[in-house]
C-alpha cells in the first residue's frame, strides 16, 4: 500500500504570492495514497527539510512529492534528505509549482486549481516508483591529450605529475605548437623558445608520459572512463630507436628548396628534416612528398650517410590502439594568410606578411638570423606598417570575433621592429586597443611612449604596390577621419586566429560540438569553461576560443584538474535514469526482436548488441542491451521500439500514462 | 601675524576695493600687511604665453624683492599673481641652472625661501584664531562661493586641498554666518583675459555662472580674484544681454564679506565701486534658465563629499 | 617623462615641445577628457586633444596646422585640461610653447589678432612702467585693433569709482624692468626698445 507524503513549499512569496499553498496541501491529503500533506515556508531550509526526515520516519512514507521548484534546482537536495531518512532518493519526485506554475500566471483561482492538478500527477508518477540505484562505471586511468602545443604540454605534464599516464598525441614532428615559432612573448619580451623548451624536455623524459609525434587520431569510440583510442603513427621514414640525431641525413639531402613550415614559408628546409634545432623529438622526418627517393626512385644519399642506419623508406604508418578515461583537446590554431585579404593584395606582394611570419624574421634561430628583412629583397624595411584587425570582426569576411591576442602581438613587433632597426619608423593602424591581461596595458604603452610606435587610429582600406614600397591607405579617426596614407617597406598584417583547417573532422571523429568556426565547444561559456557537452572529453587552448599563452596555460592547467578529479576515484557513479532492455525467463528471454531501430537511433551510440547464447555456444537471439555507463537517459529508443521491450528508468511507460491519465 | 604684502596691479585699479577691503580688516584679524617695495606686474597671462623666460623673471623680481625685505611669506591676493608666482618659486626650484640664469637677468639674488600664499590661506589661519567671536553682524546670506581655476589647480602648486570642490571659502564664509550653497560651477573658468578681446565668450562662460549660483538661489556670489569680480560684475550687462535674463546678484570680494560681517562700514569696504549694486535681497528673479545655455537644470545634489 | 627625439630625422615640433616643456605628446592617449572640460573648446577649430594627435601623427601639414591654429590662441590656460588629465600631460605649457612658436614663425591665425594685440599691449605697459597702466593698455590695444568704441561706456564708469587712473604709475625702478624685457628679448613675441612686437 503506498503512503506517500506531499510537502507544498511557499518558496517565500515566489510561490505562495500566487498559489494558494495551504489549499494545494488540504487537496493533497485527499488524494488516493496520500498519507501525509503538509505546506511550509522554505522546503529547502534546514528545518524544512528535517519536516520530510521526521515524516519519513513517523509516518513511514513509501514515496514523497516536494512541491516546490525546478528539479533542476533543489532534486538533489531532497533526494539527499531522503536518503537520509532511509528512503531510496529515487522515491523522490518534485512538482514544479514555481517555474511551471507561480512564475507564469497570475493569482487565480485556476492557478491554485492547475497546482493541484501538477501535485496529483506526481502523486501518481511516484507511486509507481522503484528504488534505483547508481550505476558505477570502470575508469582506465590513463588520459589522451590531443595536441602538443604549449596547451597540451602542460596539461600533459599537470595530469602525469598527479600520477596518471598520459599519451600525447601531436601530429607535426615535434612538439611545441606555435609558441615555437614566436621569437618573444608579451609582456615580459621572454625569449619563447627559452621558456617553452624546458616544458618539452620534461614531457619527453616524464616516466608517465607517452608521446607520439607526427601523429593524429584516427578513430575515437566509447564513453566516459572507457575510451578506446586509434592512434595513427604517420611513418617517418626513420628508426627512431637507431637514430642518434646527429643530423647528416639533413646536411647531404640534395633537395633545399622546400618552403618551411616552421619558418611559415619564408624559409627552406630539406625533404629530410627537422623543423627546428629544439625539436623534441630531436629526430628527422622525410616528407614523402617532396622527397626525390619517394618520387623518382633515384638519391638514397641519407641512407648511404647515415651512420646508425637509420633510414627506413618502407616504413608504414602504424595502427596504435589505447584504453583512456579522459581525452584533452588541445589543438591549437592556424592564422589566416595575406590571401584572404583581396583588397591587400591577394597574396601577391612578398613584403605583406602576416604577424606570425613576422615573429620568424624577429627570431634569432629564424630564416634571417633574427634581422628584419622584406622577403622581396632581404633589405632592411625603413618603413613598417602595421595593421590590426586583419580579418578579425569582419563579418563581411566571415568572421565576427576578436581574435584576442593581435593587438598585444602588433605592439610586440613593433616594439621589436623598434629596438632592431633603430632610424624606422613604425605605424599601427587599429580599431581599439584590447590589452586587457596583467601589464599589457603598460605594455602597450611603452610601445607609444617609450619605443615611439606610432598608433593611427582608422582602419586599411587597401595596400598596393608601386616602385618597389607599399602604398597603405588609412584614415585618422581621431582627425575626422582625414585620410593618411603611408609608403611602407614592409606590411605586416595581424591576421585572424581560426581552427585547424580540419578541426571540423576531428571534432566530428570525437564526437563533440563546435561552433560556426569550428572552435570546440565549451559546455557553459561561463560557468563549465574547460568541460564539453560530450562527458569525459575536456578542452583546452586556442581550439576552443582565440586566447594568448597565460590564458592557454590556465585553461590546460583546469582541464588536467577535471580529468584528475575524474582519475581520483576507481569507479564513476552514474544516475541511474537510463534505458534498459527487458529480460524475462526462456524460451523467450526477452520481449526485443532484435530489430536495433533504437540502436541507429541512439544520439549517444549506447546501444550494443548482446548475443544470447546456449551453454555449448548455439546462438538464440541477438537482443540489444543498453551501455549503463554511455545512456543519457533521454528516452529515443523508448519511442521508437516496436515491442516496447525497452523502458526508462525512473521515467517508465507506466509512470507516464499514470501521470497523463491523472490529469 | 606680519606677512609680506604683494597687490598686484588689479588691486592698484580697478580692482582697488579688493585691496581696501583687505587693508579695512587687516587691523581686526591682527594682520600686519607689508607692502613689497617697488613691486612690478608679474606679467599675468600676456607674459607667459609670449616669452617664457620673461614670464618666470618678472615673478623672480618680486620674489627676490620680498627675499630681500625679509619676508619668508608673501600674501598675494590676486588669483593669476599666485599662480605665476607659486609656479615660478616652483620651477627655479626644480632647476638650479634655470634659478641661476634667471637671478642673473632679474639683476637680484634669488634663493627660493618666500613662500606665497594665497588670501584664503592667510584668511583661514586668523579665522582660526576667532573670527566668529569678532562677528558683530552675521552676514545672514545664501552665498556661491566661486573660486575660478587658479585657486584649485593646477592641484600641485594651488592653495585649495580639493580641486572639484574647494571648500576653504565655504568654511571662511559659514565663520561668518552666511550659508554657502552647494553648486556645479564652482570651479569653472570665468573667461579670464578674454574680458577685452573676446567679450563675447566672457558672456558665454561668465553667464552660465551666474545662471547655476542664481538658479540655485544664492542671493551673491564671493570671490577672491579680481579677474573673476570684473567678469561677473564689470561685465554684467553683457552677460545678461547674451542671456535675456535679469539676475542681480551682487559680487563681493571675500574680505568684503568678512569686512561687513565685523561690522565695518560699506564705503570703507569699498562697496560702493561695484558695477552691480550690493543690496539685499537682490530681486534675485529665478528665470528659468535657457536650453542650450550650459549646464542642464541644478538636481540640487546633497551634501557635499568630505575628503578625508 | 620626455619623448626623446627619433635619432637622425630632423626635430619635429613634437620634439621641440618636449626639449623645451619636458612633455611628451605621445602621452596623450586620445582619451577626449580635455575637450569635454575645455571652456572654449565649443568655439575652437581643433579641440585639445587633436592638437595632441596632430602633433603625435607628425605628418606633411600637420605642424603648420598646429601652429596656425585658433585654438591654441583661445586656450585660456585655465589648467582644467591638466587638473583632470588621466595621462598627466601638461597642456597648458604645451599651448605656451605653441603659442611662442607660432608667433616666431608668423603663423599666428588671423582671428587671433584681437587676443594677440591686447597681450602685446599688456607687455608694452609693463616694459614701460613696470606696472601695467590699464587706460594705457586699452589704448594701446583700440590702436592696434581700430576697435576704437569698445567699452566706450565702461571707462567713464570706472573712472568715476576711481578704478581707473589716467597717468601711467611708473615704478622706482622701471628701467631694471626694461632691461629685463631686453634681456629676455625675443623680437617676434615681446617688445623691446627698438619698438613694439608686430
Amino acid at each position: 500500500m503506498p503512503r506517500i507524503g506531499v510537502f507544498v513549499c511557499h518558496c517565500g512569496e515566489n510561490i505562495a504570492g500566487t498559489v494558494d499553498t495551504a489549499a494545494v496541501a488540504r487537496a493533497a491529503a485527499e488524494f488516493p495514497g496520500v498519507v501525509h500533506s503538509v505546506d511550509y515556508k522554505y522546503m529547502c531550509s534546514d528545518p524544512g527539510q528535517n519536516l520530510i526526515k521526521q515524516a519519513i520516519r513517523e509516518k513511514k512514507l513509501t514515496g514523497v512529492v516536494v512541491a516546490a521548484c525546478s528539479p533542476r534546482m533543489h532534486e538533489p537536495t531532497f533526494r539527499r534528505a531522503c536518503a537520509e531518512a532511509g528512503l531510496n532518493p529515487f522515491l523522490c519526485e518534485m512538482a514544479n509549482l514555481r517555474e511551471h506554475c507561480s512564475w507564469v500566471h497570475e493569482r487565480t483561482a485556476a492557478t491554485t486549481e492547475k497546482a493541484i492538478d501538477l501535485v496529483r500527477i506526481l502523486v501518481e508518477k511516484v507511486k509507481r516508483n522503484r528504488p534505483l540505484y547508481p550505476i558505477n562505471v570502470p575508469i582506465t586511468r590513463t588520459a589522451l591529450v590531443l595536441g602538443g602545443g604549449i596547451a597540451g604540454i602542460q596539461a600533459a605534464l599537470d595530469i602525469a605529475n598527479a600520477g596518471h599516464k598520459v599519451i600525447l598525441v601531436e601530429r607535426q614532428a615535434s612538439i611545441g605548437g606555435h609558441m615555437a615559432q614566436l621569437s618573444e612573448t608579451f609582456p615580459t619580451l621572454d625569449c619563447s623558445q627559452c621558456i617553452l623548451t624546458p616544458r618539452m624536455v620534461e614531457v619527453a623524459q616524464h616516466p608517465n608520459i607517452t608521446l607520439y609525434t607526427y601523429s593524429e587520431l584516427e578513430r575515437l569510440e566509447g564513453f566516459i572512463g572507457n575510451f578506446r583510442a586509434v592512434i595513427r603513427k604517420k611513418a617517418r621514414s626513420i628508426d627512431e630507436t637507431a637514430c642518434t640525431g646527429c643530423g647528416a641525413c639533413i646536411q647531404k639531402c640534395p633537395t633545399k628548396k622546400i618552403p618551411s613550415e616552421f619558418n611559415a614559408q619564408l624559409g627552406m628546409r630539406t625533404a629530410i628534416y627537422v623543423p627546428f634545432p629544439q625539436a623534441v623529438p630531436n629526430k628527422p622526418v622525410i616528407d614523402r612528398e617532396h622527397c626525390v627517393y619517394f618520387k623518382t626512385g633515384r638519391c638514397k644519399l641519407c641512407e648511404r650517410v647515415c651512420p646508425a642506419k637509420a633510414i627506413r623508406y618502407d616504413q608504414e604508418d602504424m595502427l596504435i590502439e589505447v584504453n583512456v578515461g579522459a581525452v584533452v583537446a588541445a589543438t591549437g590554431y592556424e592564422v589566416k594568410g595575406p590571401d584572404f585579404f583581396p583588397e591587400y593584395g591577394y597574396g601577391q606582394y612578398k613584403d605583406v606578411i602576416t604577424g606570425l611570419q613576422f615573429e620568424r624574421l624577429a627570431s634569432a634561430s629564424g630564416p634571417t638570423q633574427g634581422v628584419i628583412r622584406r622577403p622581396s629583397d632581404g633589405a632592411v624595411p625603413q618603413t613598417v606598417v602595421f595593421v590590426a584587425c586583419a580579418g578579425s570582426r569582419d563579418p563581411a569576411k566571415g568572421l565576427n570575433y576578436c581574435s584576442k591576442i593581435c593587438c598585444m602581438y602588433t605592439a610586440k613587433h613593433a616594439m621589436l621592429y623598434r629596438h632592431k632597426v633603430h632610424e624606422g619608423r613604425a605605424y599601427v593602424f587599429y580599431m581599439d586597443i584590447r590589452a586587457g591581461g596583467k601589464m599589457y596595458e603598460e605594455f602597450v604603452r611603452r610601445a607609444i611612449e617609450e619605443d615611439q610606435v606610432n598608433y593611427i587610429r582608422g582602419r586599411v582600406s587597401r595596400i598596393y604596390e608601386r616602385n618597389g614600397k607599399l602604398i597603405v591607405k588609412g584614415v585618422d579617426t581621431l582627425l575626422n577621419s582625414r585620410p593618411v596614407e603611408i609608403e611602407a617597406d614592409l606590411v605586416v598584417l595581424a591576421t585572424a586566429m581560426v581552427p585547424q583547417p580540419d578541426a571540423e573532422q576531428l571534432a566530428q571523429r570525437m564526437k563533440v560540438s563546435y561552433d560556426e568556426y569550428g572552435f570546440l565547444a565549451e559546455a557553459h561559456p561561463k560557468l563549465r569553461p574547460v568541460e564539453m557537452n560530450t562527458a569525459g572529453i575536456f578542452v583546452a587552448g586556442a581550439c576552443q576560443a582565440p586566447k594568448d599563452i597565460p590564458e592557454s596555460v590556465a585553461q590546460a592547467s583546469g582541464a588536467a584538474s577535471k580529468v584528475i578529479a575524474l582519475f581520483s576515484k576507481e569507479e564513476l557513479s552514474r544516475e541511474p535514469l537510463v534505458a534498459v532492455v527487458n529480460r524475462c525467463a526462456p524460451p523467450e528471454y526477452s520481449t526485443c526482436i532484435g530489430c536495433f531501430l533504437c540502436e541507429s537511433a541512439c544520439p549517444y551510440q549506447a546501444i550494443e548488441r548482446e548475443e544470447i547464447r546456449t551453454r555449448d555456444g548455439k546462438l538464440i537471439k541477438t537482443v540489444a542491451k543498453v551501455n549503463q555507463g554511455v545512456c543519457q537517459g533521454c528516452g529515443t529508443c523508448v519511442a521508437l521500439c516496436r515491442s516496447k521491450s525497452i523502458d526508462l528508468q525512473g521515467f517508465t511507460n507506466e509512470q507516464v500514462f499514470a501521470e497523463l491519465i491523472a490529469v | 601675524m606680519k606677512v609680506g604684502f604683494f597687490p598686484g596691479c588689479s588691486l592698484e585699479g580697478s580692482s582697488r576695493e579688493y585691496n581696501e577691503s583687505l587693508q579695512a580688516i587687516a587691523p581686526a584679524l591682527g594682520l600686519e600687511l607689508c607692502e613689497v617695495p617697488d613691486w612690478n606686474c608679474c606679467g599675468a597671462t600676456a607674459a607667459h604665453t609670449l616669452n617664457h623666460k620673461l614670464a618666470l623673471a618678472l615673478p623672480a623680481r618680486i620674489l627676490a624683492l620680498a627675499e630681500q625685505a625679509g619676508f619668508t611669506e608673501l600674501l598675494v591676493p590676486c588669483s593669476a599673481c599666485l599662480a605665476r608666482l607659486a609656479s615660478t618659486r616652483d620651477e627655479l626650484t626644480r632647476n638650479e641652472a634655470l634659478r641661476r640664469e634667471i637671478s642673473a637677468v632679474i639683476e637680484l639674488p634669488y634663493a627660493g625661501t618666500t613662500r606665497v600664499l594665497s588670501v584664503l590661506d592667510v584668511l583661514l589661519t586668523c579665522a582660526r584664531d576667532g573670527l566668529k567671536d569678532r562677528v558683530r553682524h552675521p552676514f545672514a546670506h545664501k552665498v556661491a562661493c566661486y573660486y575660478g581655476c587658479y585657486l584649485t589647480r593646477p592641484a600641485r602648486l594651488a592653495p585649495c586641498r580639493r580641486t572639484e570642490d574647494p571648500q576653504e571659502m565655504d568654511e571662511l564664509m559659514r565663520a561668518v554666518g552666511a550659508e554657502p550653497i552647494d553648486w556645479a560651477f564652482k570651479v569653472e573658468c570665468c573667461g579670464a583675459g578674454l574680458s577685452v578681446s573676446r567679450l563675447e565668450t566672457v558672456a558665454e562662460l561668465s553667464g552660465r555662472i551666474l545662471a547655476d549660483a542664481a538658479e540655485r538661489g544664492a542671493e551673491a556670489i564671493v570671490v577672491a580674484c579680481p579677474m573673476c569680480h570684473t567678469n561677473l560684475d564689470l561685465r554684467r550687462d553683457a552677460i545678461l544681454r547674451r542671456r535675456g535674463t535679469n539676475w542681480r546678484l551682487p559680487v563681493l570680494y571675500v574680505s568684503q564679506v568678512i569686512g561687513l560681517a565685523l561690522g565695518l562700514n560699506e564705503r570703507t569696504l569699498g562697496l560702493h565701486r561695484h558695477h552691480v549694486p550690493v543690496r539685499f535681497p537682490a530681486a534675485v528673479t529665478r528665470q528659468p534658465m535657457e536650453v542650450g545655455a550650459g549646464r542642464s537644470a541644478s538636481d540640487g545634489s546633497g551634501a557635499a563629499q568630505r575628503e578625508s | 617623462m620626455s619623448h626623446p627625439p627619433s635619432t637622425n630625422a630632423p626635430a619635429t615640433l613634437a620634439d621641440r615641445v618636449a626639449e623645451a616643456t619636458g612633455e611628451s605628446v605621445f602621452r596623450c592617449y586620445q582619451c577626449g577628457k580635455c575637450a569635454a572640460g575645455c571652456p572654449l573648446a565649443a568655439e575652437m577649430d581643433y579641440e585639445p586633444n587633436q592638437i595632441l594627435r596632430l602633433l603625435q601623427l607628425n605628418l606633411p601639414g600637420t605642424e603648420e596646422e598646429v601652429l596656425g591654429s585658433l585654438a591654441i590662441w583661445l586656450c585660456l590656460t585655465c589648467e582644467t585640461c591638466a587638473a583632470r588629465c588621466p595621462q598627466e600631460v601638461d597642456l597648458p605649457r604645451i599651448m605656451d610653447y605653441l603659442r611662442q612658436e607660432s608667433l616666431q614663425t608668423g603663423q599666428a591665425h588671423p582671428k587671433a589678432k584681437d587676443i594677440l594685440a591686447f597681450h602685446q599691449a599688456f607687455l608694452e605697459s609693463i616694459r614701460k612702467n613696470g606696472r601695467l597702466h590699464e587706460v594705457g593698455l586699452i589704448s594701446s590695444y583700440k590702436l592696434k585693433t581700430w576697435h576704437l568704441l569698445q567699452d566706450v561706456g565702461v571707462a567713464p564708469k570706472l573712472l568715476a569709482r576711481g578704478k581707473l587712473s589716467l597717468l601711467p604709475h611708473g615704478i622706482a625702478e622701471r628701467g631694471k624692468v626694461a632691461r629685463i624685457f631686453e634681456k629676455c628679448a625675443d623680437t617676434a613675441t615681446t617688445p623691446t626698445e627698438k619698438g613694439a612686437a608686430p
